[in-house]
Parts: structure tokens; sequence; C-alpha cells
């Protein structure tokens, strides 16, 4: 038979019954634009994540304590041990040992209640560098940030991010106004710049005061030589290509100042390490978000295979028929097989259309937190689901249509 | 003469039924040459709805040969058998077993969907025409009466222009006049064009249109007269 005329055949037979068809259909419909649409929502998700990060700049390196190395003690896991010092984070700045090394900026890490009159609120106390700013990207919106004169005085004064500055003081003028962080009084220097939701913590409910003061009058560290020990040190190269060249001078340098011959004391990891290990994991999400979109799919499948089932029953006489007017079995068992692939792939027609229409009224909506979301409608999976949409058909085609095909044209003919 | 269109040679049909055997044909031989008119008689259970499945291949004989225009048939597996269907035989059936959905043209056109199947339209309009329902082309069998979805049914039979007519109670569900009708056209073709026309039936009124009667009992053949 040839192939335009089969198309015709299931269509009118698809025809006869709409609100059946229409019903199945949904089903694959309803699969295919979840596929589209979760998929959409995942890449999204996941390119924001990528261009976040890689807006703090893609040409660092973050320097870290390593583990504590105890005799017939417990390992404290990584940054435990306190042997990075503020000495040691200058001293990457080397023309000489470290040429490739543009700027380093150490911070210290604490938590701390703050205080403003009435309002209080728990959040992460930084100490920094007046290079801060310029290495991890993160611009004033107003007033000064912290500079080399507060760190020699161990000033009391502090950077607030925004969302810090909301709780504490609303729409009120904050700068140059008191807050407490644990029972100290700081004076708000100034506000940064709004970066929206990080996922692991935000840039904006972090409060930056210097450095020195951070390790005398909030952190509770100690290290056992009375200098100034940091928890980590951001290290900037000028670009991209510097960054392993940049790696070995910052290992050599601190190896050197720590006399290590053996096992290093620090660790080095830079920024394209983070987002390859963050886009393994968004993967992983995406994946099973695309995993339970593909179950309703699935389901929609089955819903093709029940109807046909039923479609064979009741069309038993038509098989029949057609046996006797000298069908054989394959051209009755396409005509079925062409029946299913074209509910699945229309619903996956439609479903492509729903779940592309979906992705686009969700694109820069907030719909987790107050940051908008973007989504990423790709081709790609736009074309894989239409693929597993027309598999789906032939898959659970096959057992009804076998059935219609090896009826007994007298049984067939004979069935009220 | 010439060789017989139709020729069963001891033909048993055997049918199981757990663990009795039924026979509803027992040694079967009959001939039946191009160009005749028979009728198939005998009370329900006499074996004649096995012998027409068997004719139309629809069937395969349990024992016995069964040569149809020479060629032996008897043994032929499933698609070859459709094929033979499709090529040699039209079936005319009691229910008419059109397509509800199609129009009357369609319902015609079936057959050339199958097997070699050009020129579709021009055939069964032609088929149609001669029935005389060329103006019902497209009106679906809900529309049609009941003797013009026969003669439907027989137009879907004569467009692949086939070697011999099966018709199984082709009266059966029609009053008097749409009997007559379709009878006269069955007759006509096998006057006119010597088609091979055999006709299943219990009615003896229908038989007596006849040239020659087979009569069936117990899956044997007790009687084979021509009429005078």
């Amino acid at each position: 038979m040839n192939p335009l005329v089969t198309l015709r055949i299931a269509l009118l037979s698809l025809g006869a019954n709409k609100l059946r068809s229409g019903l199945t259909l949904l089903g694959i419909v309803i699969g295919v634009s979840a596929v589209i649409s979760l998929m959409a929502i995942g890449q999204g998700v996941q390119q924001s994540i990528t261009s976040r990060i890689e807006s703090l700049g893609t040409n660092l390196l973050f320097v870290q304590p390593g583990e504590s190395v105890q005799q017939g003690g417990l390992g404290g896991g990584a940054g435990s041990a306190a042997t990075l010092t503020l000495e040691d984070a200058y001293a990457l700045v080397d023309p000489v040992f470290a040429p490739a090394v543009k700027a380093v900026a150490p911070e210290i890490r604490a938590n701390g209640q703050v205080e403003a009159g009435r309002n209080n609120t728990f959040a992460q106390v930084i100490g920094v560098t007046p290079e801060y700013s310029e290495v991890r990207n993160a611009p004033l919106e107003e007033g000064d940030f912290i500079s080399q004169g507060h760190l020699n005085n161990y000033s009391q004064v502090a950077v607030l991010g925004e969302t810090i500055k909301d709780t504490l003081f609303g729409n009120r003028n904050s700068l140059g106004q008191p807050i407490r962080i644990n029972g100290r009084q700081f004076e708000v220097i100034g506000i940064l710049e709004s970066k929206g939701g990080g996922f692991f913590g935000s840039q904006d409910s972090q409060i930056l005061v210097p450095i020195t003061t951070a390790y005398y009058r909030v952190s509770s560290q100690r290290t056992t030589h009375g200098e100034i020990g940091v928890d980590s040190i951001n290290v900037q190269m000028p670009d991209i290509g510097a960054m392993d060249e940049g790696m070995t001078q910052v290992a050599t340098v601190l190896r050197l100042r720590h006399r290590i011959t053996g096992e290093d004391d620090f660790i080095i990891t830079n920024q394209q390490d983070t987002i390859e290990t963050l886009e393994e994991t968004t993967n992983t999400f995406v994946l099973f978000l695309g995993a339970i979109a593909g179950i309703s799919l699935l389901v929609g499948g089955i819903g093709i295979m029940n109807i046909m089932l039923v479609s064979v029953t009741e069309r038993t006489r038509e098989i029949g028929i057609r046996k006797a007017m000298g069908a054989k079995r394959r051209d009755i068992l396409v005509q079925f097989m062409s029946e299913a692939t074209l509910l699945s792939l229309g619903g996956g027609a439609v479903g492509v259309l729903a779940g592309a229409s979906v992705a686009r009224l969700l694109n820069g909506r907030p719909l987790l937190g107050n940051s908008p979301m973007e989504t990423a409608f790709s081709w790609d999976i736009a074309l894989l689901a239409l693929g597993v949409s027309a598999v789906i058909g032939l898959f659970f085609g096959i057992y009804p249509a076998m059935r219609a095909a090896s009826l007994h044209p007298i049984e067939a003919l004979r069935y009220e | 003469m010439q060789p017989a269109t139709i020729e069963l040679k001891e033909v048993s049909k055997i049918y199981r039924i757990g663990h009795i055997e039924v026979g509803a044909m027992r040694d079967v031989s009959v001939s039946i040459q191009s160009g005749e008119m028979v009728a198939i008689m005998g009370a329900s259970g006499s074996g004649k709805s096995t012998m027409m499945n068997i004719l139309g291949c629809l069937d395969v004989p349990t024992s016995g040969e069964y040569f149809l225009e020479g060629e032996n048939v008897g043994r032929l597996g499933d698609d070859r058998l459709a094929e033979i269907r499709n090529r040699k035989i039209g079936f005319v059936f009691q229910t008419y077993n059109l397509l509800p959905r199609l129009t009357a043209l369609a319902n015609v056109e079936l057959p050339l969907l199958y097997g070699n199947g050009h020129d579709r339209r021009r055939r069964a309009m032609q088929a149609l025409s001669r029935v005389g329902l060329a103006d019902r082309t497209t009106h679906r069998p809900t529309e049609l009466s009941g003797g013009q979805q026969q003669r439907v049914g027989i137009a879907r039979a004569l467009v692949k222009e086939p070697s011999i007519m099966l018709a199984d109670e082709p009266t059966g569900n029609l009053d008097s006049q749409s009997t007559e009708e379709v009878m006269a056209i069955l007759k006509d073709l096998n006057r006119r064009e010597g088609l091979t026309v055999i006709i299943v039936t219990h009615e003896p009124d229908i038989a007596a249109a006849t040239r020659r009667v087979i009569t069936m009992l117990d899956g044997r053949v007790v009687d084979d007269r021509e009429q005078t």
C-alpha cells in the first residue's frame, strides 16, 4: 500500500473517534510538554548558576588551608587548619616568584549577631582588605569601601550587603549609622550593589569589615605564632590563560614560606573547577527533571496502547473485511502502527509547541525565591522529544497492531 | 474441455474442539467450470459455510486438494492466500460488510488498496455503474437501502475482475424486490460476462435461479444436479 493511502486511512480512523483520539493525544502532549518545559527550566537554572559564578570572575584562584593533620587524632577536614596568614596572602603579590598574580584578597569568615536600633539579624561577617571589592567583583552602591587606613587602625567600620541593609534600616539612610556586631559597635560606611540571590549564601546578606578588625574583634581563631590567620585567599590573574601558571606559582610561594617538603597544608581551587563540579551537579538535576517528565510520557504511551487495543477489538469486523479483500498481515500491521505513531507524533508536535510556550512564559519570571528564572528552550531537546514520542508510538503500537494482524479472517468476519 | 476453474479433490475440514473432532466437510469432490452459476444448498450445520470459506481461500482444508485455476491453493500460507483472495475472488456477504465510515465509492475501492491498485477511482466508478449506482458514489452505507448496500457489495466484489464470485446468502437480509434486483445483477454478470458465480443459500427460490445446485448434508455432497 502506498504511504499516502496509509496515512489517509489512519487519519480517517482517528477522525472517526475525535474525542477519544484527542484524549489519547493529550496524554502525549502533557508528557512531551513536561519534558520540554522542565528541561528548559533546568537548563536555564544551570546557565544562570554558571553565569553567576562567572560574574565573580573566571580568573580567580582560591587558596584555603588544607586538612589539619593531627598525630593519632581525627582529621578536621578541608579548611580546618589555621595555616594561612595575612603575610602569606601579601607574599603572593610577588613580581619575582609569582609574576602571574595580579592581586590578592584574603578573607576571614565569621558569623555574628547584627543589631541596629531594635532590628537585628544573623549575618556572615567577612573580614576583607581594600582589594576585595575589585577581586571579588563587589562594587559599591553608595558610600566608601574599606581602606588601608581602616586596616591599620582596626577601625570598627562595616560595608553592608543590600539585604542586610534592608533588614536593619529599611528605607532609612544607613550611611554613618551605628550597628552592633556581636555586641561591638561599628559604623556603616558603605552599601554593596545588589547581585541577586546566589545559591551558596548571597553576597547581599554579608557584612564586610576590615580584616584586622575581624581577626581581633570578631573571629575567635588565633594562630600560634601571633600572625593574622585567614580563612581563604582569593588570587586574581590577569586573564584565564594565566590560570595554570598562576596556580603553580602560588603553590611554589606557599611551599617555600611554609617550608613544605611533603604534603601541602593548603588547597588551591579555581573557578573553572567549581563550575565544572556544579555543572555535574546541575546536570544530574536536569536529568532528574527530565526523567520525571519522561515518566508522564511513558504513561501517555500506555494510554496509546490501551486505546489501540480497544480500537482493534472494536474494529475486528473491519479487519476481517479487509483481510477478505486481500489485505495481508503486513497491511493490517502497518495500518494500526501508523495510527499509533500518528497519535504519538501528533501529540509530540503539539507538546513541543506547548512546552516551548510554557518555557517562554516562565522566562524572566520569579519562581523560586525572588530572582528571575531564565529558561533555555533548545531544539535538540525538542527533536529528541519528537523522536522519543515517535518511538513510543511504535513501541506501544506494535502489540495491538500485531494482535490485529494475526486475527483469522473467518473469526474476524463473524465477530459481532 | 477447458480445465475447471474450481477443482476440489476429496477435501475434508476437521475442527478439533477439545478432544472431539468435528468433520465440517468430509471427502468433498466437486469441480466447477468457468462461467457456471452454482448454488450450494443445505441446512445450517451442513458444511456449506465451511465449503464457502475453503472455496474463498479464507481457510485451508485439513486434507485433500483444492485447485483454483490450476493452482493448488490448499497448502499456501496466509499472505499467499490473501493475494489470491485479492486477485481471484470477489466476496458478497449476507450482511453486506461495508465499512460504515467510507462512502460507497471508497468501499468499492477497498480491494484495490491491496495488491496492484492503479487507477482506483476510475475502476471503482465503473464497477458502481455496472450495478446501477453511479449516482450514489458519495453516499455512506447508512444512507443507502439494503438492496443498494448489497449492490455496493457486488460492485466491490467485481472491481478486481475476479475469476469467481462467492455470494454467501446474498439476499438473506433483503425484501423481495431487492432480492430480485440483486439476483438479476448476479445472473446478468454470469450470462453477459461469463463470471463464475457461486451462491450459498438455504432458500430454494434462490437456488432455482441457478443452473446447477449442489446440496450438502453433514459435511458431504448428497446431491449435485443440473437444472433444466
